[in-house]
């Protein structure tokens, strides 16, 4: 036979934002702590090894911030002029950063003078990356160039001139140590194979290209530039995946979520946004104080790190899971008495009882199912239920009232449970979902 | 097929169960109960109908085992019959004549040759208990005219008599007392409760009565919900009683149980409550049993107890209180707000079941295929409670959605609306419930229909409701990338000048929607859901409306309160004819241009089917009903019959059903009962219910290798002649019908192992009549022990009447073939 049917509560519709896991997750971080820097926040780069310190480029200084401190704990200002794009090296043993002046520098993170300088490009270096395997660099300039240099002894090994614009943006594939990626103003997004001395795949994004990014498999590239952000296939010969404008302004970066599962890009507009790299659909943003020229995402996404054009530096970190693990958990029994008898064999002679599987209930629901009428409206009308959620309280009443029986739960109420339920009502009563069942159950106390 | 006789209108199925309490067999295999005509025999293990004893003329009004002999059974009806029966073979023993109209009956183990009956001999609301002297004679229909009267002044119900101890004495209650009469000292005693001299709360009244088996103790039931013990009850001066309580409504039935330990009650808490020794504290509850408990009845063997109850159905419990089979037929004890509609899936009847349920019910099988439970609440069966009803459904898109709209007004102004809109899961082969809107509306819905067309990409539902405003829902992509969801929206709400929107109905394909707004009918653009065209009459409130069809489908038909049909032509916006006739139902059939309107006058409801064509009705039968109709559906035909004649061509491809105001469901057919019944089934299942002992499997084996000898003997003789399989209609219908359309494969599986069978068309005329009787014989004691012997019997007979061969290998044959029938069938049926 049927079992009890609990009552059924009115669900209503939340209003506002639809709360989705990824909200969760990406509002799972603590309020940001701000930095100033000395200028507007060009570049910032989170080393890939432990303790995952962060280099972040802003006017003529590079600052490297450990986790959590909010002074860096190393500062590279060697620069007479603007420093661009300091990068880590996949080791984090070494730091390369281009500047203003057409210079491009090599840093041990350990010391403070550059270890390497490469000259030979005539303008200024907006892109420098390591290549995959950590020994060559690749730079991009405004004198429309694009260099691959050897870091053991300095040189330059080969020269791209095939951009006709300033050349803003680049990426080094992470798997094959030949592969790199640039974008340029002219725009146009070309790979290069340094085994060909030319570009073999060559896109044309539409707008001046601001950043790309290789996915890890370096299947994908996403390039931004303008209100665009562009996904191309590259195993097809660069075919056009999907094209995103979800930003009001330009889009000035890009960084993929440490799973590789979600793409964040964040532009002058002062949002943040995040993509699921699947659907290609924004499951997520954020907003910001001024407009964001660079961004970056920690190991595990613990760290979420925006420079901006005002040269606050925004750190956001993840709120951490152990605090709610840190009340003492009460010993429960062990696993032998959950599964005491459950791995019974069936013999040949024996005859099989299920015992019914119970089908939780809530309390109220208990109290119903035996027609403790009083008790029930009790426990609903107890200030965690009733403030946090009326609309089990309101259930409970409408299903009182549906038996019958709100009259006789109500009855025999001394003073102070009776305010308890008066209060209730006040505070309900003028909502117009809740105003029926509210009024008749008000009508009943009043008469 | 039968040549074309007079179309009638018969009733079909859903009959009452709970008319009486079910009676056990000896050996409690089976179950009985009286089932309007007819008796029907039910196997407690599989639920299945076994048999149906046809014989009565009217109500049967009882049932009771044979105390002689545990094989027969004894029935009376109202047409003052009393039949014995062979319930094992569904054979009719005897009938006894006695003459006057019988409300129920009795037996007892000591009384030899007579039973005891309640009739009402002069004023109707008097009734007697008499004991009837069944004459010993040898014919089949004798005149038991020797009654001798016991009880005077009784109540009508069985619930109110019952005898104890061996027969020593009889019980019966009525209003406030109880009265014994033994039947040693021929003496009636009469006890009278104290309280109920004072009129004022006389709630005591006596429900039912029950005797204690073994002991002298009366249990009664009571108003008020008390049960008394009564004892000492052979002195007027000395007799003692306990009082029970539990129930808080009153005591339905009573009934002990066979070793008199325990105490069995129910009521309409729809709980069986057993009371063990008789006392207060001790007893064990089986809550939640659905509906009213009407009946208790206890099995002969005491390892059953079978509950009938309101909502027409038995359940058989088991001894330990657990619930072991239920039988449930038609619901018919409440409003039928939904109509009947056909479930497109499973060709079922739909309609409101149980309270907040809607039932799907086969018309093939008399039987309710499953419950949706559309409410979802507990149900609190308080008398004068305001139950949330379920008001509206429809399915739509090929059975993929079924909406349902429930509401509940308490007072004039509180008006609770709810639609709910359920997706067919193929997975759980059920509704899954997908959408729910509180209030779509801010008055009743009166009317909601699905878009129907083929064409249609996104399904639409339309409501109109008298809140002057219709609107139309559609289902949305509601998925993200997350999951993938669908939901429903409303798309478009439209009003006519505040008028109450009263009726909706798409056309064919789907472009057009007619909207009725009291007097007028609007016609709105599916695709823009403009405003095309309005139709008024001036001739009162519009009740039904329904496009033409097929061939027909540029009419549209509205039938007005004040007894107008109105036929409009959508291509010149004009009345095309209109007649006069009062439509209480109109409705079209799915697989023609007909339209079935029924209307009601002062002498009973007429039908006509006509064509929106033409304004002459292609069939015209008058007097289907006395009472008013409420509801018809035409349910389509598996297999389309083909009536020659013009007058019935209407019924070849459906078949028409409605259902009048007392809730019967009638239906039009020029077949007799008999061959509408397909006993095939039955005996199979009879067959199937033998439990395998020891001594089945040794001379289960034995009969095998006879069977076997039998059949080589025969072959070596003649080569089988196995039909050609494309001659069968059977086969060629099976392999014809489009799948979807074909009954569930237990149903089907019978009748193509049965037409696999030879036909035994070869037999000579003048062999027929005893060779059918004989083959009845045979069949029903197939799997008897006795097999063996009666078997040999047979043979001899055959020889001596001189049969040909064929038919010989043919009951071998046949043989072969049940063997295979004993193969398990139910992965087929399995979900």
């Amino acid at each position: 036979m049927a079992g009890y049917k609990p009552v059924a509560i009115q669900a209503y519709p939340v209003l506002g934002e639809k709360i989705t896991q990824d909200t969760l997750y990406w509002n799972n971080y603590k309020t940001p702590v701000q930095i100033k820097e000395f200028g507007a926040v060009s570049k910032v780069d989170f080393s890939l090894q432990p303790p995952y310190n962060y280099a972040v480029t802003a006017s003529s200084r590079i600052h490297i911030y450990g986790r959590y401190s909010q002074e860096p704990i190393k500062t590279f200002s060697r620069f007479k002029d603007t420093a661009y794009c300091a990068t880590f090296r996949q080791d984090g043993k070494l730091l390369v950063a281009g500047s203003e002046d057409g210079g491009i520098q090599l840093f041990d993170i350990s010391g403070r003078a550059p270890l390497r300088q490469f000259e030979g490009h005539t303008k200024a270096v907006h892109t420098v990356d390591f290549t995959a395997d950590k020994y060559h660099v690749v730079s991009g300039a405004d004198d429309y160039t694009v260099k691959l240099w050897d870091i053991p002894n300095s040189k330059e090994i080969l020269t791209f001139k095939e951009h006709s614009d300033y050349v803003r943006c680049g990426c080094a594939s992470k798997l094959n140590p030949d592969l790199f990626v640039t974008g340029s103003y002219d725009h146009t997004v070309k790979m290069f194979d340094a085994r060909t001395n030319q570009s073999v795949i060559s896109v044309e994004h539409g707008q001046p290209v601001e950043s790309v990014l290789l996915f890890p498999s370096g299947g994908l590239l996403v390039s931004a530039g303008g209100r665009y952000i562009k996904v191309w296939d590259m195993l097809k010969g660069g075919q056009l995946l999907v094209s995103l404008k979800n930003h009001h302004k330009t889009v000035t970066c890009l960084c993929l979520s440490s799973s590789g599962q979600r793409l964040l890009s964040g532009s002058l507009d002062r949002k943040v946004k995040v993509y699921s790299t699947s659907s290609y659909k924004v499951v997520h943003s954020f907003d910001y104080a001024a407009s964001i020229l660079s961004l970056a995402l920690a190991h595990e996404d613990e760290t979420i790190v925006v420079g901006m054009t005002n040269g606050i530096l925004s750190v956001k970190h993840r709120k951490s899971e152990a605090k709610k693990d840190s009340l003492p958990r009460r010993r429960r029994p062990a696993y032998r008495t959950f599964i005491k008898g459950k791995n019974y064999m069936k013999q040949q002679d024996d005859i099989l009882i299920n015992r019914p599987s119970k089908k939780h209930l809530e309390l109220y629901d208990r109290d119903l199912k035996n027609f403790r009428i009083s008790k029930a409206l009790d426990r609903v009308l107890e200030p965690s239920c009733a403030i946090k959620t009326p609309e089990i309280t309101v259930s409970i009443i409408k299903e009182l009232n549906r038996r019958g029986v709100l009259a006789n739960a109500l009855a025999g109420r001394d003073e102070k449970e009776i305010s308890r339920v008066l209060n209730f009502l006040i505070r309900n009563l003028s909502q117009p979902r809740f105003a029926p069942v509210l009024i008749n159950a008000a009508e009943i106390i009043i008469a | 097929m039968v040549e074309e006789e007079s179309l009638r209108v018969v009733r079909c199925g859903g009959s009452e169960l709970n008319f009486r309490r079910a009676v056990f067999s000896a050996d409690s295999k089976y179950v009985f109960c009286v089932s309007g005509d007819f008796i029907k025999v039910y196997s407690t293990a599989t639920e299945e109908c076994v048999h149906i004893l046809q014989g009565h003329r009217n109500l049967v009004t009882g049932i009771q085992l044979n105390p002689k002999n545990h094989l027969q059974l004894y029935s009376c009806s109202f047409d003052g019959m009393i039949k014995l029966w062979d319930y094992t073979d569904g054979i009719l023993i005897k009938t006894f004549i006695v003459g006057c109209k019988l409300h129920a009956l009795f037996t007892l183990d000591c009384a030899e040759d007579s039973v005891f009956v309640t009739i009402n001999k002069e004023k109707p609301d008097v009734f007697q208990l008499v004991s009837v002297k069944l004459p010993k004679s040898s014919s089949q229909e004798v005149e038991a005219k020797e009654l001798s009267f016991v009880l005077d002044y009784i109540n009508q119900s069985p619930k109110c008599i019952a005898f104890g101890n061996e027969g020593e004495y009889v019980a019966a209650v009525r209003d406030f007392y109880l009265s014994v009469y033994f039947f040693k000292k021929k003496t009636t005693s009469r006890f009278t409760l104290s309280s109920s001299r004072n009129k004022k709360h006389a709630k005591n009244n006596f429900t039912c009565v029950a005797c204690h088996p073994k002991e002298d103790c009366i249990a009664t039931g009571h108003r008020d919900g008390k049960i008394r013990l009564w004892r000492n009850f052979d002195d007027e001066k000395k007799y003692t009683y306990t009082c029970l309580h539990w129930h808080h409504d009153l005591v339905m039935d009573l009934a002990f149980s066979v070793t008199g330990s325990s105490l069995l009650s129910g009521g309409r808490e729809s709980v069986l409550v057993e009371w063990r020794e008789a006392a207060e504290k001790n007893k064990e509850f089986l809550p939640r049993l659905g509906a009213t408990i009407e009946h208790i009845s206890v099995s002969p063997a005491g390892d059953l107890f079978c509950t009938s109850h309101s909502d027409n159905k038995m359940i058989i419990i088991h001894r330990n209180l657990e619930a072991s089979a239920v039988i449930q037929g038609l619901v018919k004890d409440r409003n039928i707000f939904t109509g009947l509609m056909i479930d497109p899936r499973t060709k079922a009847l739909v309609l409101n079941g149980k309270p907040g349920h809607l039932q799907f019910y086969s018309l093939q099988s008399d039987k309710q295929l499953y419950n949706l439970d559309i409410i979802q609440q507990e149900y609190i069966s308080d008398y004068g409670l305001i139950q949330i009803e379920l008001t509206k459904a429809a399915f739509g898109c090929y059975g993929n959605w079924l909406a349902t709209v429930e509401q509940r007004q308490e007072k004039e102004t509180e008006l609770e609306l709810q639609m709910k809109l359920w997706t067919y899961n193929k997975k759980t082969q059920g509704f899954v419930l997908n959408t729910k809107v509180n209030m779509p509306h801010e008055d009743h819905i009166t009317a909601l229909c699905f878009c129907n067309a083929e064409k249609s990409e996104n399904p639409t539902l339309v409501t109109t409701s008298k809140d002057g405003h219709f609107k139309v829902w559609i289902l949305t992509d509601d998925s993200d990338i997350y999951k993938k969801a669908v939901g429903w929206t409303c798309d478009f709400v439209g009003s006519y000048h505040k008028y109450q929107a009263t009726n909706c109905c798409f056309s064919e394909d789907g472009s057009l929607l007619a909207v009725s707004f009291e007097e007028i009918v609007t016609i709105w653009d599916s695709e823009t859901w403009e405003l095309k065209c309005t139709f008024c009459q001036r001739a009162g409130k519009i009740r039904h409306l329904c496009f033409g069809r097929l061939t027909c489908s540029k009419y549209l038909l509205g039938a007005t309160e004040n007894g107008i049909l109105c036929c409009w032509n959508l291509l010149s916006c004009a009345l095309e004819w209109s007649a006069k006739l009062n439509v209480r139902v109109m409705e079209p059939d799915p697989n023609s241009e007909n339209i079935a309107a029924i209307s009601q006058s002062s002498m009973g409801s007429d039908l006509f089917v006509f064509r929106p064509s033409e304004p002459r009705p292609l069939y015209i039968q008058k007097n289907i009903s006395r009472e008013e109709v409420q509801w018809g559906v035409f349910v389509p035909r598996d297999v389309p019959e083909s009536f020659t004649s013009e007058a019935y061509q209407w019924l070849n491809r459906s078949q028409f059903y409605f259902l009048t105001k007392s809730q019967s469901l009638l239906t039009f057919s020029m077949q007799s009962p008999e061959e509408k019944l397909t006993p095939t089934s039955k005996q199979l299942l009879a067959e199937e219910t033998l439990p395998t002992t020891p001594f089945y499997f040794i001379l289960g084996k034995h009969r095998q290798q006879q069977q076997d000898d039998k059949l080589n003997e025969a072959l070596e003789n003649e080569l089988v002649q196995l039909p050609l399989t494309e001659n069968i209609p059977a086969i060629s219908e099976l392999l014809h019908t489009p799948a979807h359309v074909l009954p569930s494969a237990s149903f089907l599986c019978s009748m193509f192992v049965n037409s696999l069978l030879l036909s035994k068309e070869t037999k000579s005329a003048e062999e027929i009549p005893d060779d059918v009787s004989m083959e009845e014989e045979k069949e029903s004691v197939d799997s008897d022990e006795e097999n063996n012997f009666t078997e040999e019997v047979q043979d001899t007979n055959n020889t001596d009447l001189g049969k040909d061969i064929i038919h010989q290998l043919s009951k071998s044959e046949e043989k072969e073939l049940r063997k295979f029938r004993k193969v398990d069938y139910s992965w087929i049926t399995a979900p």
